[in-house]
């Protein structure tokens, strides 16, 4: 029982140390909640000068940023997954999952320092590159100055695309031999195969994109140096944008009255609170995936607790 | 053959090509950013780098020594903290892992793990740097710290979960209790593979910047003492990268080399370390 009470108090710091961030947040933001209410989220003048705080343009760049890069990295992610588990020859197996993980490890400083000398000025160079009438389009439209939304959002996809496809290689790897077996037992292709493989595994699969958004929201270094970090909601992907993990970055440090320090602690909870729920919502998926189909072990007890 | 199977072989032989393009898609950007880290990063990295100070702005040469001794020193300070309460509380959860109070400081421990690094640091900042109004090495490695945490616990719960549980059987056999079963048989027998997991962890975190920003600042001077900001690694390749000199530019890469081949390192080496205790484990 000592030893439960003892490694339990222990564990518990974790706790507290989730409830304290939780509440740490919320009291740093009460003078902004308190001075503007709702209207902090549906404004979009960011002015510390003047006191103006309206925040809609950095929840717009993060949403906008991570989803870009959900949709370019999933395919890929999937794919990896897919290969690596599924038709990848033996010998190739061991040197790609240890690629994809150092990927995974790479810190995102590191990402931040080539997409600013790397990526950026090739972002430059494509949308010069490209004709008249298409940057005509909303979609392309601004002057090529490369730090950009589609900077931000690539930067993004690179860096979730081995953590989405590792944690959907355990998921793939977690589905029994036989639904493969039986799948070619009635003649079914390598891809058919695949097919039922991932029918089977789909919660755990969207659990496991649900997880890279998660990383792609809260992604600080990196995309704070290749957005551009311009306070403007726009559609166009050539538009330097910014986000809620970035203005934290640049203005936290520097900022100088009451009323600014609880404007970004506001962004800081709103922030928090959304990767929780997006955490939240995998782990769920996972868990349920995994549930279905773990035996329940007995477990040995001390002879003291047994008595 | 009819014409419908050679149109499932077609399909299926474009959906593994398909799958093949996909790794190339995410394996030519990492050829490139390391292509251009070892490439940019080789040419500036001398022994100054590791010796010598930064030098001021217009100068050329110099080097990072003070915030590769900060980056060293504040690794160490989280680790001092997470690495003992992270290995205990995964004790906690592998032997009562049943438990309702186990199964929320596991939803703890993921929810600490998903929060981003940037949120930690202002958490931080609110505790360590507001009250005494300074910026400082001690709340830079207690944001570090906090950061490894969750990595460490759960490394340590899968581990110790890994263990046959014939030995934990053997132990109880012999009338050992519950913690002396777990110090004496379990945790040495999950020790090597905990250890590679609290070195991976301390990689990883080595690598943190977002953190570090508004706890550590950082220093432009030698500085040894934890209640004054200090320089790290990261945060001055991040200020360089941002600086309009070129010479900075080429420390930047050189830092972001240094980072990149402990990251390598660290991973070839719990590569290795795993595959020797699945080794063990297999008997062969």
């Amino acid at each position: 029982m000592k030893f439960r009470l003892t490694t339990g108090a222990l564990a518990s710091v974790i706790v507290l140390i989730v409830v304290g961030v939780a509440y740490v947040l919320w009291d740093g933001a009460a003078p902004s909640i308190h001075a503007s209410g709702w209207k902090f989220w549906q404004t979009s003048t960011w002015d510390p000068v003047s006191g103006e705080f309206g925040a809609g343009p950095f929840i717009w760049g993060t949403l906008y940023s991570s989803i870009l890069a959900l949709l370019l990295a999933t395919p890929v992610a999937i794919g990896i997954a897919v290969f690596l588990s599924d038709w990848c020859p033996m010998a190739l197996r061991a040197p790609l999952v240890f690629l994809t993980e150092l990927l995974a490890a790479i810190p995102s400083i590191v990402y931040g320092l080539w997409g600013i000398f790397v990526l950026v000025p090739a972002v430059r160079e494509f949308q010069v590159g490209l004709p008249g009438w298409v940057r005509a389009l909303p979609l392309f439209s601004g002057p090529p100055v490369g730090v950009s939304m589609l900077s931000a959002a690539l930067i993004l996809a690179i860096m979730i695309v081995p953590f989405t496809s590792s944690v959907a290689r355990e998921v793939l790897k977690s589905v029994p031999t036989s639904q493969r077996e039986a799948a070619y037992a009635l003649g079914a292709t390598r891809w058919e195969a695949t097919r039922v493989t991932l029918s089977y595994a789909r919660t755990g699969i969207v659990g496991a994109v649900m997880l890279g958004f998660g990383r792609a929201l809260g992604e600080t270094m990196a995309v704070t140096m290749v957005i551009g970090n311009n306070p403007q909601a726009k559609w166009s992907l050539f538009a330097p944008q910014y986000t809620m993990a970035a203005v934290i970055a640049n203005e936290f440090s520097e900022a100088a009255d009451a009323l600014h320090f609880g404007a970004l602690f506001e962004i800081g909870l709103v922030l928090f609170a959304i990767t929780l729920l997006v955490n939240f919502g995998s782990r769920l998926l996972l868990w349920r995936m995994n549930r279905e189909r773990k035996p329940k072990a007995s477990r040995a007890v001390p002879v003291e607790e047994a008595a | 053959m009819t014409f419908r199977d050679r149109r499932r072989r077609v399909v299926s032989a474009v959906m593994v090509g398909l799958s093949v393009v996909a790794v190339c898609a995410a394996l030519v950007p990492v050829a490139m950013i390391l292509f251009f880290v070892i490439g940019k990063g080789l040419g500036s990295l001398n022994l100054a780098f590791f010796t010598h100070m930064p030098a001021p702005v217009g100068e050329t040469g110099g080097g990072m020594a003070n915030a590769i001794l900060g980056s060293l020193t504040m690794v160490g300070l989280g680790a001092l903290f997470a690495v003992p309460i992270g290995i205990v509380a995964g004790i906690f959860l592998s032997e009562f892992h049943g438990t309702r109070f186990a199964s929320l400081v596991r939803f703890a421990a993921d929810t600490l793990n998903g929060v981003p690094s940037i949120v930690i640091g202002v958490f931080v900042y609110a505790v360590l740097v507001l009250p005494v109004k300074h910026f400082s090495a001690l709340a830079g490695g207690a944001a570090l710290g906090v950061m490894m945490l969750p990595i460490i616990t759960r490394t340590t719960e899968e581990l110790l979960r890994l263990v046959p549980t014939a030995l934990r059987e053997g132990a109880y056999a012999l009338g050992a209790t519950r913690s002396r079963a777990m110090f004496t048989v379990v945790l040495p027998a999950a020790l090597p593979g905990i250890l590679t997991g609290v070195i991976l962890a301390l990689a990883r975190t080595a690598g943190e910047t977002a953190p570090l920003l508004f706890t550590s600042l950082n220093n432009q001077f030698w500085s040894t003492s934890l209640t004054k900001p200090m320089a790290s690694l990261t945060v001055q390749v991040y200020t360089y990268a941002i600086s309009p000199y070129d010479d900075q530019h080429r420390q930047a890469w050189a830092g972001a080399l240094v980072l990149v081949t402990i990251v390598f390192l660290c991973s070839l080496l719990a590569r290795v370390a795993t595959r020797r205790l699945e080794r063990m484990h297999t008997g062969s």
